[in-house]
C-alpha cells in the first residue's frame, strides 16, 4: 500500500493484515526497551494543521520504536502562519525527501492532495470531517481484543455526527469487518444522507440496550455557539451515555479527549466497561503498523514472511 | 404604467461593444445550416458579405462573387446563428491574473459564442458609471466578440442601497444584478424592482439564502454526508426563487434567475411562469451534464456555486428544457488561476471555465445519447441575450453575420491543447468530448478559426497556407493563431 488516505480505500484483507501486523508489535510495546529497527534511516515528518496531541504523539512515538528519524511540523510558528500556501509547504518539506508525511489538516481530501505533489507516503492523520482512517483501525484492534470479533456486532455511535471525521471512518471500518452500525444524535447533527454509508440513524437513545459496543463522540463546545443544540445541559439530558443507560454488557469506547458531564457521565469513563484507554494504546501500535504498511512494503505475500520486528539492542 | 417600456430593444446593440474587426466577406458552401428560429434545417450555401449575411441558396446554386470572398467547404460540417452568453465573469477590472476583456472573449469565440455579457462582481465592483464606462472604453479595444457589462443592483454589492440605476442603465448597462451574491434584503430587493420602472434593465438573480448555504462547499446529500464537506441544500436556491418570483409578480418587473440547480427551483419557475410572472430562467451545461457524484474526488474544478445536484435535479433542468420552463443555456464561466484551484477542496473558490466547451459538452451528453433534439440545444444556445432583451442572432438575409461552424464529428480531449481563457479550471478537463468549433463569426466579422480548418479561397483550389494567411486577410489574423 502506498498511502493510507481513507478507509474506503481499503479492503478487508487491507484491515486485517494491517491489524495483524500491529499485534505482534503489540509485544515491542512491552519490552524495556521499545524499539526495532524496521525503519531505520527512514524520515517521517508529522505536518499538523490542527492542533493535536493525542494523534500527533502517538505517530511520533510509532515512528520512534520503529528507529525512523521524526521531524515534527506543527503550522503555528511556522511559515503557515506567513501565508504559504499547502502546496509550498508540502513541496518546501519534500525538498528534505521524507519517506513519509503524516499530515493533519481542517480540509476534506487534504491528504490526497498532498499524495498527489510529492514521492513520500502519505498517512492522513485527519482531513476535516472527512475521515481519519488510523483512529478507525486502532478502534478495530481494541475491538477485536475486547470482543475478539466483530463480525454481526450492534455498534451505535453517540453524538455530533455531522462534524466527526472519527465517525465516519468508523461506520464504515465497523461494516467492514460485519458489524452493523447505528448513528444516533441530534437531529441538527446528523447530515442529510448519511444512510448512504450503510447505517442506520436513530435520534434518540430509547434503543440503545440492542448495542454491543456503545462509541460515544466528542461534543464540541464551538457547536452550542453554532446553534446545533440548545444548551450542553440539553444535550446530556437526551445523549450523554451514563449508568442508567449503559447496560453492564456494553463496550464502552470514546476517541477522546471527553468531557465528563457531557457526553459520557463520569461513572462510566471510569468503569471498567470503558476501553478508552486500550485505545490510546492500541494507537501506537496500529499507527506503527500502518507506517511498516506503506513504508517497508505492503504487499500481501509479507503476511507469511517472518515477522520483522527483531529486538534491537542498544 | 407599462414597465417594460425601458427594456428598450432598439437600442440593444449599444450595449454591446467589441474591438474593430474588419467585417468579414465568406462563402460557406454546401454546410447543413439549422437556425431554429428561421425553420432552416438543411444543406445550404451561405454568403456572407461585408458582415453581413448577403444571400442563402441551395447547396451548390451559389459561386463567389469577385473580389476577397473565402471559400470555405462546408461539406459534413452544420452552421448555426452563433451562440450568446447572458452570464460571464471576466474579471476585469482587478483580476486580470484570472481573465481579461481580450482573453474571455478569445475563450468566447473559441466556444462559438457572438456576444456575451460580463458580471459586475470584480474588484472594485461594476457599481458606479466611471467604472462601467472605463470598462465600455475598454472593450472597444480589446474585446473580440461584443461583450456587455452588467451592472450591480446593490453599491458594493452590499445588498443595502441601489445603485445609480438610472445612469448606469443609460450609459450602457446590460442588466443589473449582484452575482456572485444574493439580494438577501427583500425590502431592498422590492425597491430595484419597482425602481426598474423608471430605468429598465433585466434584474439578473443569483438565488441562494446564505442562512442556509452556511459554510456549504457542494451539494447537500449522500455524497456530501460520506465526503464529510459542509452541504449546501436545493431549498437554498429553491425559497428564494420562489420568494422573488413573487416580489415581482407584486411589482410587475422583469427578472431573469441565473444558473438554476435544483429541481425545487424549476418547480417554482414553472409556477411562476404559469401565473404569468415576467421571468425568465438559465441553466448551465455543467448542471445539465454532471451531478454531485462527479464531485466524489473532490476535484476543485467542480467546485461552483450554485453546486452540481442529484440526478433528479439535472433531469428536472433537461426537461425544463424541452418544456421550455428554462429559457436558455448560460455558462456562468468563472475563471480561477491555478494557483488558487490548487488548494483543499473547501477552500478552493467557486467555479469553472465554460465558454470552450459549452456547446460539446451538452452535445456530447445530451444531444448524441438522444436526450436533446440539436435544433432545441441550439435554440437554447442563442436564447440568452433575449432573456435581457439584447440580441437574438439569426440565419436570414439582411441579418449581421453571427455565425458559428461545427465539426459534429470531431472529437477532442478537454484541455489537450491548452484553453484560450487564460484560467484552465474547466470542470470538463479530460473529457472526450463530440463536435468542435471550426469557425465563429460575431457581429459581421470573423472572431475564431479553429487551426486546423482547411481554407479554399475564391482565386483557386485548397490552399495549403498555414492558417491566419488567407485570401481575405484582416480578420482572421486577428484569430488566436496570430498570438503564437
Amino acid at each position: 500500500m502506498r498511502h493510507l488516505l481513507s478507509i474506503e480505500d481499503l479492503t478487508r484483507d487491507d484491515v486485517e493484515r494491517i491489524l495483524d501486523r500491529a499485534a505482534a508489535f503489540a509485544e515491542v510495546s512491552d519490552r524495556d526497551i521499545k524499539k526495532v529497527p524496521a525503519l531505520r534511516g527512514r524520515t517521517v515528518l508529522n505536518l499538523f494543521y490542527e492542533a493535536s496531541t493525542r494523534t500527533r504523539s502517538s505517530f511520533e512515538l510509532a515512528a520512534k520504536r520503529l528507529s525512523a528519524d521524526v521531524v515534527n511540523f506543527a503550522a503555528s510558528g511556522s511559515s503557515v502562519e506567513k501565508g504559504e500556501s499547502l502546496k509550498d509547504t508540502v513541496l518546501t518539506l519534500t525538498a528534505h525527501s521524507p519517506d513519509a508525511i503524516v499530515i493533519r489538516s481542517p480540509y476534506a481530501g487534504a491528504a490526497a492532495l498532498v499524495a498527489g505533489w510529492t514521492t513520500a507516503a502519505i498517512v492522513n492523520a485527519g482531513d476535516g470531517k472527512h475521515e481519519h482512517p488510523t483512529q478507525a483501525l486502532l478502534d478495530v484492534y481494541t475491538l477485536r481484543q475486547k470482543l475478539g470479533s466483530l463480525e454481526d456486532r450492534n455498534i451505535w455511535i453517540v453524538g455530533d455526527v455531522a462534524h466527526s471525521r472519527v465517525a465516519r471512518s468508523n461506520v464504515l471500518a465497523f461494516q467492514m469487518m460485519g458489524a452493523h452500525v447505528t448513528v444516533c444524535g441530534p437531529p441538527t447533527l446528523i447530515p442529510r444522507g448519511i444512510e448512504a454509508l450503510g447505517c442506520a440513524v436513530r435520534y434518540d437513545l430509547g434503543d440503545l440496550r440492542e448495542a454491543d459496543v456503545v462509541y460515544a463522540l466528542r461534543m464540541q463546545h464551538e457547536r452550542m455557539d453554532q446553534h446545533f443544540v440548545p444548551s450542553l445541559r440539553e444535550y446530556a439530558a437526551q445523549y450523554q451515555i451514563n449508568g442508567r443507560r449503559l447496560s453492564p454488557r456494553q463496550v464502552l469506547m470514546h476517541p477522546g479527549p471527553v468531557n465528563r458531564g457531557v457526553e459520557l457521565s463520569g461513572e462510566v469513563v471510569d468503569s471498567p466497561q470503558a476501553v478508552i484507554t486500550m485505545q490510546v494504546k492500541a494507537g501506537v501500535v496500529v499507527r506503527m503498523a500502518v507506517l511498516y504498511e506503506v513504508l517497508a512494503g505492503g504487499a500481501p505475500s509479507l503476511r507469511q514472511r517472518p515477522r520483522p520486528t527483531e529486538p534491537q539492542l542498544a | 404604467m407599462r414597465p417594460h417600456d425601458a427594456l428598450d430593444g432598439d437600442r440593444a446593440l449599444l450595449r454591446l461593444v467589441s474591438a474593430p474587426a474588419r467585417p468579414a466577406s465568406l462563402l460557406v458552401s454546401g454546410v447543413h445550416v439549422l437556425d431554429p428560429r428561421t425553420r432552416i434545417d438543411a444543406l445550404h450555401d451561405v454568403l456572407v458579405r461585408d458582415g453581413e449575411i448577403a444571400e442563402i441558396g441551395e447547396a451548390g446554386s451559389l459561386s463567389a462573387p469577385p473580389g476577397d470572398v473565402e471559400v470555405i467547404d462546408g461539406a459534413g460540417r452544420h452552421l448555426f446563428p452563433a451562440f450568446v452568453d447572458p452570464h460571464v465573469h471576466l474579471r476585469t477590472p482587478g483580476q486580470e491574473h484570472k481573465e481579461d476583456l481580450e482573453t474571455g472573449t478569445r475563450s468566447a469565440a473559441a466556444g462559438g459564442y457572438c456576444a456575451i455579457v460580463a458580471m459586475p462582481n470584480t474588484s472594485p465592483v461594476v457599481d458606479s458609471a466611471p467604472i462601467l464606462g472605463a470598462l465600455l472604453d475598454a472593450a472597444t479595444r480589446e474585446a473580440r466578440v461584443p461583450v456587455g457589462f452588467s451592472a450591480c443592483i446593490t453599491r458594493a454589492m452590499a445588498g443595502r442601497e441601489l445603485t445609480d440605476m438610472a445612469e448606469l442603465r443609460s450609459l450602457g448597462a446590460a442588466c443589473f444584478t449582484d452575482d456572485g451574491k444574493p439580494v438577501v434584503d427583500a425590502g431592498v430587493f422590492r425597491r430595484a424592482l419597482q425602481y426598474q420602472r423608471l430605468c429598465g434593465g433585466v434584474l439578473a438573480l443569483h438565488e441562494e439564502d446564505p442562512s442556509l448555504t452556511g459554510v456549504g462547499a457542494m451539494h447537500e446529500g449522500s455524497v456530501s454526508a460520506l465526503l464529510g464537506v459542509a452541504g449546501i441544500p436545493s431549498v437554498s436556491e429553491s425559497t428564494m426563487v420562489a420568494r422573488d418570483c413573487s416580489l415581482a409578480e407584486y411589482e410587475h418587473a422583469r427578472i431573469h434567475v441565473q444558473h438554476l440547480s435544483a429541481h425545487e427551483s424549476v418547480s417554482a419557475i414553472e409556477a411562476s411562469k404559469a401565473r404569468g410572472v415576467a421571468v425568465t430562467c438559465e441553466a448551465s451545461p455543467h448542471h445539465l451534464t454532471m451531478t454531485d457524484e462527479d464531485v466524489r474526488g473532490l476535484d476543485t474544478r467542480r467546485k461552483m456555486s450554485p453546486p452540481l445536484r442529484e440526478a433528479a435535479d439535472r433531469d428536472a433542468l433537461i426537461e425544463g428544457l424541452r418544456n421550455g420552463t428554462v429559457d436558455c443555456i448560460a455558462t456562468d464561466h468563472a475563471p480561477h488561476a491555478r494557483d488558487e484551484k490548487e488548494v483543499p477542496f473547501e477552500q478552493a473558490p467557486m467555479g469553472t471555465t465554460g465558454l470552450e466547451t459549452a456547446f460539446a459538452a451538452v452535445y456530447t451528453d445530451l444531444v448524441l445519447p438522444g436526450t436533446l433534439a440539436l435544433e432545441l440545444v441550439v435554440e437554447k444556445l442563442t436564447a440568452g441575450l433575449g432573456c435581457i432583451d439584447l440580441l437574438v442572432p439569426q440565419i436570414a438575409v439582411g441579418e449581421p453575420a453571427n455565425l458559428v461552424l461545427v465539426d459534429l464529428g470531431a472529437e477532442w480531449v478537454v484541455g489537450e491543447s491548452g484553453y484560450e481563457s487564460r484560467s484552465e479550471n474547466c470542470c470538463f478537463a479530460g473529457r472526450r468530448l463530440r463536435g468542435r468549433v471550426l469557425l465563429t463569426v460575431a457581429a459581421g466579422a470573423v472572431a475564431y478559426r479553429e487551426r486546423s480548418i482547411m481554407l479554399v479561397t475564391s482565386s483557386g483550389g485548397p490552399s495549403l497556407r498555414g492558417p491566419g494567411v488567407t485570401s481575405s486577410g484582416g480578420p482572421s489574423l486577428r484569430g488566436p493563431e496570430a498570438e503564437t
